[in-house]
């Protein structure tokens, strides 16, 4: 149950945080993707934000040794797979404007561009998911 | 490279950045968990992937517009405008977004677990997965200019 608030918990305060820094729109995500026009570079300070505060979460985790904190995870290796997904989404989110967690938040604002952006989304993850598994098998 | 500086919002990615981040970090030091999006999605589409942390999380992601309603104006950089329901408009979106559920399936991660948590564990995959989204990105937005002559939104 305590597990179950703190994921609640920090579900809210990444939501808040895709809100505050106005990731949530995808005028200005593409805004900061259009670096031959008018580039906004906030994504990246948001970013370099981000990584600095997890960061020091992955130091505390490391700290503690915790077994459930997945920081010293084995390394898999660089494959197609992560090349080649990696640059269809980014050709998605071009397109779109939309990265999983604003188009989440977004809908639950009811903004209907998330809403469509996730109803695509979620056969696309559905189909690559039951690549997976059969690569697996 | 033109630097819109009247677009540019720093002190809302610095506080928003700091939320995601200090969010991250919280999911991974109470439930030892990876706080990647496209991930918590796609596990929670299979039945046996519907731990109750994620759907607690994507309960959280919903509910903060909910939350921050009253105060929403004054805490977002810039307001955000509702393009037309058209039909051009609905398809560049639902394809666009079956493109990023395919891509970060097969990544296994999005912005937030290769952007975020990734770069933060220094993570050399990644680091390439990053590279490879962002430079498809600002490739796609390029093309959609010189096609278009502007951005899609």
């Amino acid at each position: 149950m305590k597990r179950t608030l703190n994921a609640l918990l920090a579900g809210l305060l990444f939501g808040a945080g895709l809100i505050v820094s106005g990731m949530v729109n995808p005028a200005k995500v593409i805004g900061f993707l259009d670096v031959t026009g008018q580039w906004d570079p906030s994504l990246a300070l948001v970013m370099a934000s981000a990584i600095s505060l997890s960061w020091l979460g992955v130091r505390l985790a490391a700290r503690r040794s915790d077994p459930a904190c997945p920081t010293d995870a084995p390394a898999r290796p660089i494959d197609k797979p992560l090349v080649l997904g990696s640059i269809v989404f980014g050709i998605g989110w071009g397109v779109s404007g939309f990265c999983p967690g604003p188009a989440v938040v977004a809908t639950g604002d009811l903004y209907w561009p998330a809403l469509a952006v996730l109803l695509g989304m979620l056969p696309g993850l559905a189909v690559a998911g039951m690549f997976q598994t059969a690569q697996r098998d | 490279m033109d630097i819109a500086w009247t677009l540019f919002t720093p002190w809302h990615s610095l506080a928003g950045g700091a939320l995601i981040g200090l969010a991250a970090s919280l999911l991974l030091l109470g439930n030892g968990q990876i706080a990647g999006i496209s991930g918590i999605l796609g596990n929670l589409l299979k039945p046996e992937g519907r731990a109750p942390w994620r759907l607690a999380f994507l309960a959280g992601l919903v509910l903060a517009p909910l939350l921050l309603w009253p105060v929403m104006l004054q805490i977002t950089p810039s307001p955000v405008e509702t393009p037309e329901l058209d039909g051009p408009t609905l398809i560049r979106l639902l394809a666009g977004g079956f493109l990023v559920g395919l891509g970060t399936r097969f990544a296994n991660g999005c912005t937030s677990g290769h952007g975020v948590c990734g770069l933060a564990r220094f993570s050399p995959r990644s680091l390439v997965a990053v590279l490879s989204f962002m430079g498809a990105g600002f490739m796609t937005v390029a093309l959609w200019r010189l096609v278009h002559g502007g951005v899609s939104l």
